[in-house]
């Protein structure tokens, strides 16, 4: 009757109209006290940083970095959250995006095509590699029961072993120009992906990628909510034994839901790839898969929410290297993200728990006040 | 020599408080009456039978009892004084202890860690004072005749000898009260007649005993006193030497409710689904479903009757390819073994679970979801991979009206439905598709007198218009009233093929808990088949009779 606390977490219990928005904004006035609390005892003035994050945000360089950034945790919690919705916790979504990037930049290095297809080529090897690279840890879980857990996380070590074995210059690397980093053979301009000028004051450009990301949220949306394919995955999600008895392969969908998690994970790396370094080198952005998680918690798998979350989280990315120029150490940031994934699942939690009182009271209402009493039992 | 002592405590207890009493116990879920007025007095020194088919209501009342969940109304006294336990912690301070089916023992510990576990004996406030907790042991299990050593590892035991690790436990913590759920589940006979001994220790020391349980010969060899449980409340109190298992498991199922006759046979010369020699085996290798073959013909119900966990659950799994299974099974002309759930599905089955909330809705989803479930390949829920919301939407409307599903709109979620509702949205479901087989795993458990009415008439009239039913039920005028056919499932075996017409609930009862004095309806020839077997069904009692002489 009832339902568990990782439904719950995972956003598979909705929650109705206004209650779902009081919860976020409740949980953010949460994390906005906690930090407020942690800037004084260190002798800060809570509102004074807040104006710092706010105003340095408004430049118009900054800004481009909020969107370029939140486009990459946009996909990377579009992945998590393929998984979240059928109960599959793909945590390696961080080693799957890590190789497919790393692949697809040495194939489009070694390439040369005409731009569309030169681009297309590049996507669709980061894509394949990241669903094979899923596949892994899927047939695993089909075939002899692996926790999906352990095996993304260990495979996630792989990734960064064996990316590091590829990236050496007896394999996929050379030297970048100027630098004594190493990379993959910069990509042509046949296949960069050509930014978007949305800015103005700035010759800094938006990511082209922005629109693909917005593209496989409306997909993300279509497919779970309006295909079979959709149906099945949330049906095995909320109930694996109801989905058995409906006919739902199950170990089918878990092998599928986990390569389409890793194919849309392969696609995380490519807005930086295509955008902007063109190589994948040793400083290549790590850990956006873990963002990816923390941010499909917060938007609880919805993809509007998600795109609230990944900016939000990108603005607090973005803006904070300002406080550092102010005395105020950067890292308040990082705390408060943490405060704000925390307190987004309680304030989830404590809505529902109203939610649910507030209908049994309802349902008791109703039963005592309308129908005659129910016969169970009257027999006797 | 010392079984007279089983019986007698009635004459020098009722003088003295009793044990447990509980009175008015009330409790509702969202949409259901799970306990209502609950009336149960068990005396001190007493073996107390409590019975009832699975979903009566026993584990509710039992974790009311033990503080797990509070009663809405209603009041508990532990000798005499009103108790309100708001934890089990409370429960055991008051002296009650409970067994539950499932142990919770860590097998890589020692029966002596595992019993201390959770309350250690301190030494100085720091160290664990084994000595004392190995003494205390000792002394509880010499005392009670457990015979169960402090030392050794709970993995080498047996599952006897596990069960009374746990009794210790709980007798370790100080209870005087055991509430047993459901013990002799996981045993073998010889393991049951153990049990029984040592059960009647405990109450010659002067320990209370709640015994839960369905299986009524065992109830009776045992118990000094029942108390039988039907659909939430308790429908009598009895002595074991005043009934017999018949008259036991016709107050269990009950006799007098609304009847479900259906007498006009519409019964067809067509098959439409035939089982060949299908045999299930568990996980651990032991056939629970054992070389079952049947006919259902067009307008025919066949109804299978047997006491809960006699291999039911698994033959209806193994029909709809939910579970391996050996043997044929042919729909129509089609030989279905090598089907998928869905294939069957599309193929003509229809199925009511019997765990309607783990096997046929999704609780947190809208009812127009929960139409589509089970029929996500088929018109009107579809268009080709796309789900069709508008046409799944609209049928719901059909379903909800002309199936009277009480609801305030389909975009509920199914939880918000009483369990009568959700069943009778279910069936509309499953009737919606044409089928030409359904399988129907007791339809009306847990729904009130009205929707069971209903879900009759539904039956009946599908049956009319051709339908092939398979009727699982406990309800044995459910399965006498509405059966064209019956057969009695035994062990996972068809034991016996009954006359619904001539038949009757005392003779169905006794057919199914294979007590043989009766034996007029049976067909001698399949009954037979389970005879020469060592767990055949006349073992229990008489086995149970030779260790009471022994004792």
């Amino acid at each position: 009757m009832s339902s568990s606390f990782t439904d719950r977490l995972l956003g598979r219990v909705r929650l109705g109209g206004l209650l779902a928005i009081a919860a976020p904004i409740l949980a953010i006035v949460f994390a906005g006290i906690v930090t407020s609390i942690i800037l004084l005892l260190n002798g800060n003035e809570p509102f004074k940083t807040l104006g710092l994050l706010l105003d340095f945000s408004a430049t118009p360089r900054t800004q481009v970095m909020i969107l370029n950034t939140a486009t990459t945790y946009y996909i990377s919690a579009l992945a998590v959250a393929i998984g979240f919705r059928m109960n599959l916790f793909n945590i390696g979504v961080d080693g799957q995006y890590r190789l497919a990037a790393l692949i697809a930049a040495a194939v489009g290095g070694a390439l040369t095509l005409p731009a569309p297809l030169h681009v297309a080529a590049i996507m669709l090897v980061a894509v394949v590699i990241g669903g094979l690279w899923a596949a892994i840890a899927a047939v695993l879980k089909a075939t002899r029961g692996v926790s999906e857990v352990i095996s993304t996380i260990m495979l996630n070590a792989i990734a960064t072993g064996f990316g590091a074995w590829l990236l050496t210059p007896e394999r996929l690397a050379v030297p970048v120009a100027g630098s004594n980093n190493i990379g993959t053979k910069p990509i042509g301009p046949s296949g960069q992906f050509p930014g978007l000028s949305l800015i103005p004051g700035t010759t800094t450009k938006v990511y082209g990628m922005v629109i693909v990301a917005i593209v496989l949220g409306v997909a993300y949306y279509v497919l779970l909510n309006r295909t079979r394919f959709g149906f099945d995955l949330r049906a095995t999600g909320r109930s694996e034994s109801a989905a058995v008895a409906s006919g739902v392969n199950v170990k089918k969908m878990v092998v599928l839901t986990m390569i389409l998690s890793g194919a849309v994970a392969g696609m995380v790396g490519i807005p930086q790839l295509l955008g902007a370094s063109y190589s994948y080198s040793l400083d290549f952005p790590p850990g956006l898969g873990f963002t990816g998680i923390a941010i499909a918690l917060m938007g609880r798998n919805n993809p509007i929410g998600i795109g609230v979350g990944a900016l939000l989280w990108s603005f607090l990315d973005n803006s904070n290297d300002i406080l550092d120029f102010n005395g105020i150490p950067k890292e308040i940031v990082i705390i408060m993200q943490g405060t704000i994934v925390l307190s987004v699942i309680i304030a989830y939690e404590l809505v529902h728990r109203y939610r649910s009182v507030a209908e049994q009271r309802r349902v008791s209402r109703q039963l005592s006040a309308g129908t005659p009493a129910p016969a169970e039992g009257a027999a006797a | 020599m010392e079984e007279a002592a089983i019986s007698t405590p009635t004459s020098s207890a009722t003088a003295t408080e009793p044990a447990v009493e509980l009175e008015g116990i009330t409790k509702r879920f969202p949409g259901v009456v799970a306990n209502r007025d609950i009336r149960l007095t068990v005396l001190p020194g007493h073996v107390h039978a409590i019975v009832g088919e699975n979903g009566a209501g026993k584990s509710t009342l039992m974790k009311i009892l033990y503080g797990m969940q509070r009663p809405d109304e209603g009041v508990i006294r532990v000798n005499g004084s009103p108790v309100s336990f708001r934890t089990p912690g409370d429960a055991i301070a008051a002296g009650i202890g409970m067994v539950h089916q499932h142990f919770m023992l860590a097998d890589n510990l020692t029966v002596l860690e595992n019993i201390i576990l959770g309350s250690e004996p301190r030494r100085r406030g720091l160290g664990i004072d084994f000595a004392a907790a190995r003494r205390k042991i000792k002394q509880i299990s010499d005392a009670y005749g457990l015979g169960v050593d402090p030392d050794t590892l709970v993995e080498d035991l047996g599952v006897g000898a596990r069960q009374r690790v746990e009794i210790l436990k709980v007798l370790y913590r100080g209870a005087r009260i055991l509430i047993l759920d459901e013990p002799t589940a996981v045993l073998v006979p010889h393991e049951v007649d153990e049990l029984f001994d040592n059960l009647r220790g405990l109450v010659r020391e002067g320990l209370t005993i709640i015994f839960i349980s369905h299986k009524l010969d065992e109830v009776l060899s045992v118990a000094d006193a029942i108390t039988v449980i039907r659909r939430g409340t308790t429908v009598a109190s009895v002595l074991p030497k005043d009934v017999s298992a018949r008259k036991l498991a016709e107050l269990m199922v009950g006799s007098e409710l609304p009847s479900p006759e259906t007498r006009e046979s519409t019964v067809t010369a067509e098959v439409a689904l035939a089982v060949r020699g299908l045999t299930v085996r568990s996980d651990d290798g032991r056939a629970v479903v054992e070389d079952v073959s049947f006919e259902i013909h067009k307008g025919e119900v066949l109804g299978i009757a047997g006491v809960e966990g006699n291999g039911q659950a698994e033959l209806v799994e193994a029909i709809m390819g939910m579970r391996p299974a050996q043997g044929t099974i042919i729909l129509g002309d089609a030989d279905i073994s090598g089907w998928s759930t869905l294939r069957r599905r599309e193929g003509g089955i229809g199925y009511i679970p019997e765990d309607r909330q783990r096997h046929g809705l999704l609780l947190g989803a809208p009812l127009w979801e929960n139409r589509i479930l089970g029929h996500q390949t088929r018109k009107p829920n579809v268009k080709g991979p796309w789900i069709d919301r508008a046409g799944a939407r609209a049928d719901t409307e059909r379903i909800v009206r002309e199936y009277d599903v009480r609801t305030p709109g389909i975009d509920v979620d199914a939880a918000a439905l009483s369990g009568g509702n959700q069943q009778k949205l279910i069936v509309g479901r499953e009737m919606s598709s044409d089928p030409v087989v359904l399988i129907a795993s007791h339809p009306t458990r847990g729904v009130d007198v009205g929707a069971q009415a209903a879900i009759w008439d539904h039956l009946r009239a599908a049956r009319a218009a051709g339908l092939a039913v398979l009727l699982i039920s406990a309800d044995l005028d459910e399965l006498i009233g509405l059966s064209d056919s019956l057969k009695v499932i035994l062990r996972g075996r068809m034991v016996a093929d009954v006359d619904p017409g001539s038949v009757t609930p005392e003779q169905l009862g006794s057919a199914m808990t294979g007590a043989r004095e009766d034996t007029s309806a049976e067909r001698p020839g399949s009954a037979a088949a389970g005879a020469h077997d060592d767990t055949s069904p006349e073992r229990l009692g008489s086995a149970a009779a030779e260790a009471g002489e022994e004792a």
